[in-house]
């Protein structure tokens, strides 16, 4: 199907793809057993200009917007989500400073998060805050030229690896959410430690882990946008531009998982056939490739409606997000059937793809929780017109 | 450091047809690369720019679609690219062709080091290089699989031979023909692609180049393609066994019943 992708785009890609085909495929299985960090793959796409993608101009980026970012996961996705979401988090570390940051932050950071020399992480999960994201525990008191960290954050993409880490704490306690801020923490930071590398189902090779602070003191100037009390606001507002690229990190590995059992279909004989001559798989493949397909227009169009800037992109965001995921979950599922005995083993691709999936309807919104926010948004609109 | 890398641009395919009637490569429906061997040259030559400064400046003798070759350079990291590019250098053979690349390199202003596959994808030769210094009147070293080091007027490098290396030291400005032992080609940069794209290729043909007419093209050319093939595969091994001492009287026998010895 075309979607009408400009030169540019498409360019982009073409090498996101090359580099997951001639890259990332030979060691995906690897990664994956090994549970290792893929850094030789980060210096890879940083060689390619891939960290340059969302990063403005101005500060050594190519300049490009949700869509460019969407097809860079898509296309790494496709062959390893582990790579996608390590690339992509990169991303969701740096768009709060892209869009609130000031001049003089923008200029000290992100140079090295473009030219990939730093990856970036995101940090707002707590031990006690999950889909509650507003019960945070992590304290950062105002002392005299900054604040003082105290506290954990859990579950962290790219901790530990990443350089820059975006920190969403309250500097004012009294005020609840209100009192949140973001704020930059460097790694090498004295009081800054990471802690437990959390074992998981899926997405083995990114890393997730504990970020520690003792008595961790951060210069005023690392508050992004220099004001404080709006963290709260920018993270929800951050998750708005970033859920449509776990939506096409879904759309990747949900057609990785297709082609995957097509594959399959066609090579594996039973009843003196090619088992892709059989009805039952014939149906299977199809709703797979619906699903993926109306998965992949509703992702591109609610990145794109980021990209125009829309006010209003809660709702499109946490559709292409749950939507996507949940497709992915279905056919990495179907795609193991399809593919039988041989589909559960580790030699072939799509156990790890099953694997891989579920995390994508519980991060970045749980899609639960995303739905109460699509439900709250039909009934302000009908409130609206009422 | 000024590096000039040499490349060609040939058919994808390892396979080539050959045109029985013209002795030539059939081009049309074949994908063009540039040739596997020169893509190691490429990124040594980019790898010397990144650690010494300087620049890449890549040339190709060809067709005017060779153009294509050249931007692809251009996206690995070269900085500027020169298409030679005219009928009268049609048909040309190893020697006419170094004799077209040695005249648009005289015309570049200095050089330290030329670097070049150790031979092509489909012509095979591996004579282009070596015919290159020799008109240039500079120091030559073939197989090279490793720079060791490099500075003002010296080089020192690794060059493969049967069994092992040798090390040879030269005086710069040099050529040297490189294996893929060198090192990695990486792929191209999103910015290198960009930049590809609206970068200017200057054609330069014989005018620009005040060729000899009878040194290039066909005129120019010394040696002829008069059939190309593939050798037959022939299985007529025959194993013999016993103790070493039966062995050797058992060749002995053969060689002598062959009239071989």
């Amino acid at each position: 199907m075309d979607y009408f992708l400009t030169e540019e785009q498409k360019t982009i890609r073409a090498l996101a793809r090359r580099i997951a085909e001639e890259k990332v495929l030979p060691v995906r299985a690897e990664l994956d057993e090994k549970e290792e960090f893929p850094w030789e793959i980060v210096n890879e796409l940083a060689r390619a200009d891939m960290f340059r993608v969302f990063v403005p101009e101005a500060y050594e980026g190519l300049g490009g917007g949700c869509l460019e970012l969407c097809l860079v996961v898509e296309e790494l996705s496709r062959v390893c989500s582990a790579v996608a979401v390590t690339y992509a988090a990169s991303a969701l570390g740096c768009m709060t400073l892209i869009e609130y940051g000031t001049e003089e932050q923008k200029r000290r950071y992100l140079p090295d998060i473009a030219s990939g020399r730093k990856l970036a992480a995101f940090a707002i999960t707590e031990p006690t805050a999950g889909s509650d994201a507003a019960n945070i525990k992590t304290t950062a008191e105002k002392v005299p030229g900054g604040y003082v960290l105290n506290g954990t954050k859990q579950f962290i993409t790219n901790g530990g690896e990443g350089g820059i880490y975006t920190l969403i704490a309250p500097t004012d306690k009294t005020k609840g959410g209100r009192g949140a801020s973001a704020i930059i923490v460097e790694k090498g930071t004295p009081g800054f430690s990471f802690g437990r590398k959390e074992r998981k189902l899926g997405i083995r090779a990114s890393a997730t882990r504990e970020l520690i602070f003792k008595d961790c003191f951060v210069p005023e100037a690392n508050l992004i946008g220099g004001r404080p009390g709006l963290g709260f606001i920018q993270a929800m507002r951050l998750f708005d531009r970033s859920r449509p690229g776990i939506g096409a990190q879904a759309v990747g590995l949900a057609q990785g998982a297709l082609e995957a059992a097509l594959e399959y279909a066609e090579k594996r004989v039973q009843f003196n056939q090619q088992i892709i001559n059989l009805q039952a798989i014939q149906h299977m493949l199809a709703d797979m490739a619906i699903q993926v397909e109306a998965a992949r227009a509703l992702v591109y169009a609610a990145a794109r409606n980021v990209d125009a800037n829309d006010k209003n992109i809660t709702e499109s965001s946490a559709m292409a997000k749950v939507f996507a995921s949940d497709v992915a979950m279905r056919v990495a599922v179907d795609a193991v059937q399809v593919c039988g005995g041989a589909g559960y083993m580790r030699d072939y691709p799509v156990e790890k793809m099953m694997r891989d999936a579920k995390i994508l309807q519980i991060y970045e919104g749980t899609n639960q929780v995303l739905r109460n926010a699509i439900a709250a948004s039909l009934r302000k609109r009908k409130a609206r017109t009422a | 450091m000024n590096i000039i890398v040499c490349i060609k641009q040939v058919p994808k395919t390892a396979q080539v047809k050959i045109d029985s009637r013209t002795n030539t490569l059939i081009r049309q429906g074949v994908e063009s690369i540039i040739n596997p061997f020169d893509t190691y040259a490429l990124e040594e030559g980019v790898r010397l720019r990144e650690r010494h400064g300087g620049k890449v400046t890549v040339i190709s003798m060809g067709p005017p679609q060779a153009e294509t070759a050249l931007r692809e350079a251009i996206s690995l990291g070269a900085d500027e690219a020169i298409l030679l590019t005219d009928r009268a250098f049609a048909g040309a053979d190893t020697w006419a062709t170094a004799y077209t690349l040695s005249r648009a390199i005289m015309r570049l202003a200095t050089y330290d080091l030329i670097i070049c596959g150790r031979q092509t994808f489909d012509g095979d030769t591996g004579q282009v290089g070596p015919e290159l210094a020799e008109m240039l009147g500079i120091p030559f070293v073939a197989y090279v699989s490793a720079i060791e080091e490099i500075r003002d007027r010296y080089l020192r490098v690794r060059r493969m031979v049967e069994e092992g290396y040798e090390v040879i030291e030269t005086g710069l400005p040099a050529l040297i023909t490189v294996t893929k032992e060198i090192n990695q080609p990486r792929l191209p940069s999103l910015r290198g692609i960009m930049k590809s794209k609206s970068a200017p290729v200057p054609a330069w043909g014989a005018k620009e180049l005040d060729v000899d007419p009878s040194r290039v093209g066909l005129n120019g050319s010394a040696t002829q393609v008069i059939r190309i093939f593939f050798p037959e595969r022939t299985h007529q091994a025959e194993i013999i066994t016993g103790s070493p001492e039966e062995q050797a009287d058992r060749l002995v026998a053969k060689l002598r019943e062959a009239r071989l010895i």
